[in-house]
């Protein structure tokens, strides 16, 4: 990994009812500060802006509390599927006009699901924004969600599963790593669904999960770029304002169940190369009760792995030279415990039981000895320089803001983010080693290959009908 | 490092509604508003190289990349070469060893960065601009480059991973289809083969090879250097000559190849236990700076490389619910690259997709874009343009591009104006001369 920043790159990477209130309250501005300017509609609506005069265009993103850890068993991918079904239109932007009009105006769009939210974007030249927030009002409570429309899209999610995870034997590996490292936090389940619950979902299903979520008073927009902030805030006035709001009720906790010892599990599937996932049970800045020990984690993945010059790099890819590639990961910003990950991919020849032991080593080896001040240092610039280079992405700034919004958290933390990690002390990363990487919390998934056979045919063949040009 | 292209743990975390287009967009998405292009300055060093600079003073950041004609297409019969000389630049330099240079980079969070493509190979660093971090940044960046040692443990290592990236790749069978693509539609061209290898050519791979090649092509006159952020143009002057003016300045690398085109239609089949069948249908493509570019770049764009606004997209995905990813792109290189529609469908709709792919093929050769198809790719095209344009990385990918394939240094500037000049009579010219859907290598990877 590298040594990022407060929201991990793990989970940005892709790298998306009921009662009426009338807007008739002059929304009071929030506190502003420097580089995120906040405000809050009478419907509940948050809007964050960040203004960044570098060039002529303009950032919007709709965040929604919603994701695949909001989910249950046997409607999994059901956020995913939704965030589909967003682009099939409302009675007033029938299905495909809206991404027509943000392409016929300069623009790009997209959107992502992850396990703690649902978010929509544009990118568009700044004097467009309105437009933007036109649409994505619209959509927020008016989609049409028609069957006809869900039964192709559904098609489309099961290729897209089939593409990233079913044909992928790492991806496939990882997938069933989560589902046994948690027993019963939400975070089991992979944000695509699993194919079975695919299979049986209904567009009812849908648009329960639609009017469940999708309100005013459950979304953030973050405008970030070539904007002036206030009026920003009139114009999500104007168009989110007067949406009605839904009642939303608060999650349960979902916390995970104590685990009692390693867990393992083998996938077999096709494949070349093995690979090995062990994972720790680790606590997040939401869950935990001693705020430094999450930025104690981000160091410590830092020092296996925080750039070419840590110790998995280091010691398992040159040093013994068993690993063809190897890291380490973990995240702070989520809604629920996470994972403390190391993963590796082994060298020809060499047993994935040995690159186990090596990753074993490697933690122990926190254990028992202090990381050196030098390597704590590298750790720590690469944080404070890439803070810098963060600056370079207006979508990366809304992106910051937007997710910590999301899970729970006051943006205003990732201003902090610099001065806890440069906080943290040799003697803490090894107490979390100590605390966390325990053989009790830990899980390891090995995929372990089976053989492909794979036989080319090349033949010449009669062109298609209509091919010749005339 | 050798990257590990194949292995994300990013990718597993997140779904998205889109496909990625494939990374020929940060070079060919790209229109203008005419004031707010960026102005390159240019100059030659010393010794040869070409140099391009943008000073972006908005935040206190330098990226600096230097891009040598030493790309894939340079292996001659050793395929890997480049990719493997390139990798080894950085493991081993001026008498200090891997680590010592990743500590040295990371100490002052200096982020080096190279890679190696069928034209281009490349190595640069971003770095904060404050002196003390700038400073050190670019002297372990001149020994890299200017003094790499190639050890011989370094070497064993890094051919080692290698070998392994290449197996990796035959459990991919997206990769598998690209390679056989490559290999059917460029047959003898040194583009045919995969950029990093395979197993057999890496086992040919002596140090005695990479050090010549080094010696070769990582020399001024094949050399330029783009640099983009917050210095002065003394500076940046300064930069550059502390890089490369100890490269000797040796040749540039001699002309590649013309691209034959396909005279037959030719079909690729690979019997692979996958559950989606993995297509590809194409041809020979363009050069940078081709004369029919713009007509073609704008011509692909309401067809397939447009996302939700493409032809493909709506039949294949939005009608059919046939794929996630389709797309169509031509990808320019230094000679014709490549011309390609590329998706996946579950194995059993295989047939389908190819004669839908096909079909809105021939349709769309004979019959062009429909006025409205065409304005509305027009006015995404050029209004557009600042989104391309938006980041000192972006600008860093353009004026690299721009030096390393000789185009104008006011191609920025004239990129609107090019882009409004294509009409429909000069799209279906070239795509008639162009495009030919009877003679397309097509490529199918899946359960036979």
């Amino acid at each position: 990994m590298k040594m990022k920043s407060i929201i991990s790159m793990v989970v940005i990477s892709t790298l998306v009812l009921g009662f009426v209130l009338f807007g008739s309250k002059e929304p009071v501005p929030e506190k502003t500060d420097d580089a995120v300017q906040s405000y809050k509609l009478s419907n509940g609506m948050k809007v964050l802006v960040i203004e960044n005069h570098r060039a002529p265009v303009v950032v919007s993103q709709v965040w929604y509390k919603v994701g695949s850890s909001y989910e249950h068993d046997g409607i999994t991918g059901i956020s995913h599927v939704l965030e589909h079904m967003m682009f099939k239109g409302t009675e007033e932007h029938p299905a495909g006009e809206f991404s027509e009009i943000i392409a016929a105006n300069g623009g790009e769009e997209n959107a992502f699901t992850g396990q703690d939210y649902t978010a929509y974007f544009q990118k568009i030249a700044n004097d467009r924004l309105e437009l933007c927030l036109e649409l994505e009002a619209d959509r927020m409570r008016n989609l049409t969600l028609d069957e006809k429309e869900f039964l192709k899209e559904i098609e489309v999610v099961k290729e897209e599963r089939r593409l990233r995870t079913e044909d992928k034997p790492t991806a496939l590996t990882y997938e069933r790593f989560n589902a046994v490292a948690y027993t019963n936090s939400p975070y089991r389940r992979p944000i695509i669904g699993w194919m079975e619950d695919l299979d049986t979902l209904a567009i009812d299903d849908v648009r329960q999960w639609y009017k469940t979520w999708y309100a005013p008073n459950n979304a953030t927009l973050v405008v970030a770029g070539d904007v002036i902030a206030k009026d920003v805030f009139r114009l999500a006035k104007q168009y989110f304002g007067q949406l009605p709001v839904s009642e939303i009720k608060a999650l349960k906790p979902r916390r995970e169940a104590k685990q009692y010892g390693t867990q393992r599990l083998t996938v077999e599937v096709p494949a070349k190369i093995p690979y090995i996932v062990m994972g720790y049970k680790a606590p997040v800045l939401t869950t935990v009760e001693e705020k430094w020990e999450v930025y104690a984690l981000e160091v410590l993945a830092g020092v296996l792995d925080g750039g070419s010059s840590a110790r998995l790099s280091n010691n398992l890819v040159r040093g013994q030279q068993i690993a063809n590639s190897a890291s380490a990961s973990y995240g702070m910003s989520a809604k629920h415990e996470t994972l403390f990950v190391l993963s590796a991919i082994p060298n020809d020849a060499v047993a994935i039981d040995v690159l186990e032991f090596a990753l074993r080593e490697e933690v122990d080896r926190i254990k028992t000895q202090l990381p050196d001040d030098k390597e704590l240092d590298r750790v720590k610039a690469q944080v404070v320089a890439a803070q810098v280079y963060q600056q370079d992405s207006i979508f990366y700034q809304a992106m910051e803001v937007g997710m910590l919004d999301t899970i729970g958290l006051p943006w205003q933390i990732k201003d902090e983010y610099v001065q806890n990690i440069m906080a943290v002390t040799a003697e803490q990363v090894q107490q979390v080693a100590n605390k966390y990487l325990t053989d009790e919390q830990l899980t390891v998934a090995v995929l372990d290959p089976l053989p492909i056979e794979n036989n080319t045919k090349i033949t010449g063949v009669v062109p298609p009908e209509g091919a010749h040009h005339d | 490092m050798i990257n590990n292209p194949w292995f994300s743990l990013l990718s597993l975390f997140m779904q998205s509604k889109r496909q990625q287009i494939i990374g020929v967009l940060c070079c060919m998405t790209m229109s203008i508003a005419v004031n707010a292009t960026p102005q390159i300055q240019t100059w030659q060093t010393e010794n040869g190289a070409k140099v391009l600079f943008v000073p972006a003073t908005e935040i206190p950041m330098l990226d600096v990349r230097i891009v040598f004609d030493a790309g894939s297409a340079r292996d001659a019969d050793i395929s890997g070469l480049a990719v493997l000389t390139n990798g080894l630049l950085a493991e081993g330099a001026a008498g200090k060893s891997s680590q010592q240079i990743a500590e040295e980079f990371e100490s002052v969070g200096a982020q080096i960065d190279n890679d190696a493509m069928r034209d281009m190979a490349l190595i640069g660093v971003r770095s904060l601009t404050e002196s003390r971090y700038l400073t050190p940044a670019i002297e372990i960046l001149k020994q890299v480059l200017t003094q790499p040692d190639f050890p011989i443990d370094a070497y064993q290592r890094e051919l080692n991973r290698m070998k392994v990236a290449v197996k990796a790749k035959q459990q991919s069978p997206s990769e598998l289809a690209s390679e056989a693509f490559y290999k059917a539609v460029f047959a003898d061209h040194p583009y045919a083969s995969p950029v990093s290898g395979t197993e057999e050519s890496l086992d040919r791979i002596t140090l005695g090879d990479i050090k010549a090649f080094y010696q070769k092509y990582y020399v001024a006159s094949n050399a330029t250097v783009a640099i983009v952020g917050n210095v002065e143009r003394w500076q940046a002057e300064e930069i550059v000559k502390a890089l490369v003016s100890a490269l000797p300045a040796g040749e540039k690398a001699p002309a590649l190849p013309t691209v034959k085109p396909l005279t037959e239609a030719k079909k690729i089949v690979i019997d692979y236990p996958s559950t989606q069948t993995h297509i590809y249908v194409g041809q020979t493509g363009m050069k940078r700076g081709d004369d029919d570019y713009f007509s073609l770049y704008v011509a692909n764009h309401p067809f397939g490389g447009s996302g939700f606004a493409s032809r493909l997209v709506e039949v294949l995905r939005e009608d059919n619910g046939l794929a996630y990813s389709v797309s169509s792109y031509f990808l320019p290189m230094r000679e014709s690259g490549i011309f390609a529609m590329s998706m996946q469908t579950k194995t059993e709709q295989t047939e389908q997709a190819l004669t839908l792919l096909n079909q809105e093929l021939i349709k769309y050769v004979k019959n062009g874009p429909e006025k409205d198809e065409l304005a509305a790719s027009m006015s995404n095209i050029t209004g557009g343009f600042p989104l391309n344009i938006d980041s000192n990385s972006k600008l860093l990918e353009y004026i690299a591009m721009i030096g390393f394939y000789d185009l104008p240094t006011d191609y920025l500037d004239n990129f609107i104006k090019n882009i409004r000049s294509v009409d429909v009579n000069k799209i279906n010219d070239a795509l008639t001369r162009r495009v030919h859907p009877d003679r397309m290598v097509t490529v199918i990877v899946g359960k036979q």
